[in-house]
């Protein structure tokens, strides 16, 4: 199999006498949608965070197109392509949809107005959020100046989405995307991650919500107290077989 | 239409979503209004400026006096630069009870060195700036550094430099005609049309627009409004949300050395008594112009309006006759007004 394009290994993170990883792999392929499930305490956040840079690992290495890489901040792991969309989702409702797609990397105008007044190019933003939207085929988004408070919970998701898939990412993590949502919306959040993927996107998808991953995974990583209990797609094992998995009643080799 | 759980989650989500999603009661007139204000947050003290002109000027004839009203511009420079600084506060969910204090204490600082050290005017006004700035520091690292709440940081610092202040002064004023003349330049005025513009009023405008400018074009500006609308939103965007804050807090304390300049050319002195409600006139102006509170909404020149619009009363209801407590009362009513409209404003949030 080719090299992943992001890929954990043994990773060990610790909270005092709390093991919340101890020692977990973890192997993510171009186009493919990976989801991570488990039960609460299982390590799925502890995982996401240590990928995100929002924790450094006490062992174990990540690596990226099987390059090492050490992460100290999310800036660090932004930098090097993985793009978090958060639970929050990390928005400022106040500010636009270009705001929002541009916040902490907004782009200057050419020459004189961006360098020494350091002015912000704001239609050259918002051309470029619009491309962004159309480029993920996002429909939900009309315009790009409107407030992101004025959005509906899955528009809201949908620039969060926009946002991480944009900038030359490499990897896009969605945290239980789908927690605050209502019915309709969740599908839209599941078409986004069909989008994605179909785009070339590597998606890794912690959720709770088992219909959902299995209806768009790949392929399943089951987390269970700490570690990885296994790896299963959609097609050889059924949900009610992954809950076992995730609450211990059933071992895969 | 179907019976799906989130249509009812709908019905709190605004007027255009609504509208998208073919679900709306027509927007009602007052709807309409709400959602105009939210987008400019400058709109309702603008209206409210206007309509109180117009009232105090069908109450007294020498109230829209060309006279009259530069007098009130001129009254209103030393507030009004100090709302800069405190909008730049209030936009990132802080407040600074200090800001008197700091500015009192700079210009303190420039009268001491002049007089007692011979400073001349240049150097003079060079350490009060210093001297905003450093209090802006010490504001700015207790709020970032030690996570302390600004209301208490600033509460705290409000007395530490009202002491100094007092101590460096020995509580003693310095006359204008005792300090080199670029201390008190800020008075001089210059006529236009009748009117008399102080160099001060001058300035205070040069301050709003060069600080607007960077509101509203640069990512810096666009930041302060991140932080202050979600700090935690905006740390995991990448912003440094503490470098945010401090930068904030600086640039505040520079701006209230130069409103201390202001104030100086105001008074022809440097005074520990001058300015002394400084400190809450300020917050005043800054929320009477539209800005909120809980921070990341509003517009730095809602401030100016914000303070017109205590000198517009303070000047009107005394021409009308009435006596000075009516007009502090007056402005606590405007005040309680002010939020009010906020908080109904912010309803609009999904």
């Amino acid at each position: 199999m080719s090299t992943p394009i992001l890929e954990a290994r043994g990773l060990v993170k610790t909270f005092g006498h709390v093991v919340g990883l101890a020692g977990v792999d973890l192997e993510l392929h171009a186009g493919e949608v990976l989801a991570i499930i488990g039960d609460n305490g299982a390590g799925k956040s502890t995982l996401i965070k240590c990928l995100s840079g929002a924790y450094t690992p006490d062992a174990g290495q990540i690596l990226i197109e099987g390059q090492p890489v050490e992460f100290d901040r999310p800036d660090d792991a932004r930098r090097a392509g993985i793009e978090t969309v958060y639970q929050t989702l990390a928005v400022s409702p106040a500010l636009d949809i270009a705001s929002n797609l541009f916040l902490g990397r907004e782009q200057r105008l050419p020459g004189v107005r961006g360098s020494v007044l350091r002015m912000l190019d704001k239609k050259g933003m918002r051309d470029r959020a619009r491309q962004q939207v159309e480029d993920l085929g996002i429909t939900t988004l009309q315009s790009m100046t409107q407030a992101v408070e004025n959005l509906s919970g899955g528009q809201r998701q949908a620039v969060a989405v926009a946002r991480a898939a944009a900038f030359g990412s490499k990897v896009v993590i969605l945290d239980e995307p789908s927690a605050a949502l209502g019915v309709r919306e969740s599908a839209q959040v599941l078409q986004l991650v069909r989008d994605l993927r179909d785009q070339g996107m590597p998606v890794i998808l912690i959720s709770h919500d088992m219909p959902q991953v299995f209806e768009v995974a790949d392929r399943i990583q089951v987390q269970r107290l700490g570690r990885r209990a296994a790896v299963i797609t959609p097609k050889t094992h059924t949900p009610q077989e992954a809950v076992a998995i995730m609450t211990g009643a059933m071992v895969v080799a | 239409m179907t019976s799906e759980p989130e249509d009812t989650a709908l019905v709190d989500h605004p007027l255009d979503v609504l509208t998208e999603a073919g679900l709306t009661r027509p927007p009602t007139p007052l709807d309409r209004v709400r959602t105009v204000l939210h987008r400019y947050p400058a709109l309702s003290p603008a209206v409210v400026l206007i309509i109180s002109m117009i009232v105090f000027g069908l109450l007294n004839d020498r109230f829209l006096s060309t006279a009259n009203l530069s007098l009130v511009v001129q009254q209103v420079a030393v507030i009004g630069a100090l709302a800069i600084g405190q909008t730049l506060i209030v936009l990132t969910a802080g407040i600074d009870l200090s800001v008197g204090a700091a500015m009192i204490l700079s210009t303190l600082v420039a009268a001491g060195v002049a007089t007692d050290h011979g400073w001349p005017g240049p150097l003079a006004l060079f350490a009060a700036l210093v001297i905003g700035v450093a209090t802006g520091v010490i504001n700015g690292v207790l709020v970032t550094r030690l996570n302390l709440p600004p209301f208490i940081v600033t509460l705290g610092t409000l007395n530490v430099f009202t002491a100094v202040a007092l101590l460096y002064s020995d509580a003693a004023t310095t006359r204008g005609v005792d300090m080199p003349d670029l201390l008190t330049w800020t008075g001089n005025s210059f006529d236009v049309a009748g009117a008399q513009i102080t160099y001060g009023v001058v300035l205070m405008i040069l301050l709003y627009v060069a600080v607007a400018f960077a509101l509203s074009q640069t990512s810096w500006g666009r930041h302060v409004y991140a932080v202050g609308d979600d700090a935690e939103s905006a740390r995991l965007s990448g912003i440094h949300v503490t470098r945010v804050i401090l930068s904030v807090y600086v640039t505040a304390g520079a701006l209230f050395a130069a409103a201390g300049w202001i104030l100086m050319g105001r008074v022809n002195a440097a005074s520990p008594n001058a300015g002394v409600d400084a400190n809450l006139d300020s917050i005043t102006a800054v929320v009477i112009g539209g800005t909120s509170l809980f921070g990341g909404r509003g517009a730095l020149w809602g401030s100016l309006i914000g303070a017109l619009i205590v000198g517009v009363f303070r000047n009107g209801l005394s021409l009308a006759g009435l006596d000075v407590l009516y007009q502090t009362l007056a402005v606590g009513v405007l005040v309680i007004i002010a939020v009010s409209v906020d908080q109904w404003i912010r309803k609009v949030r999904a």
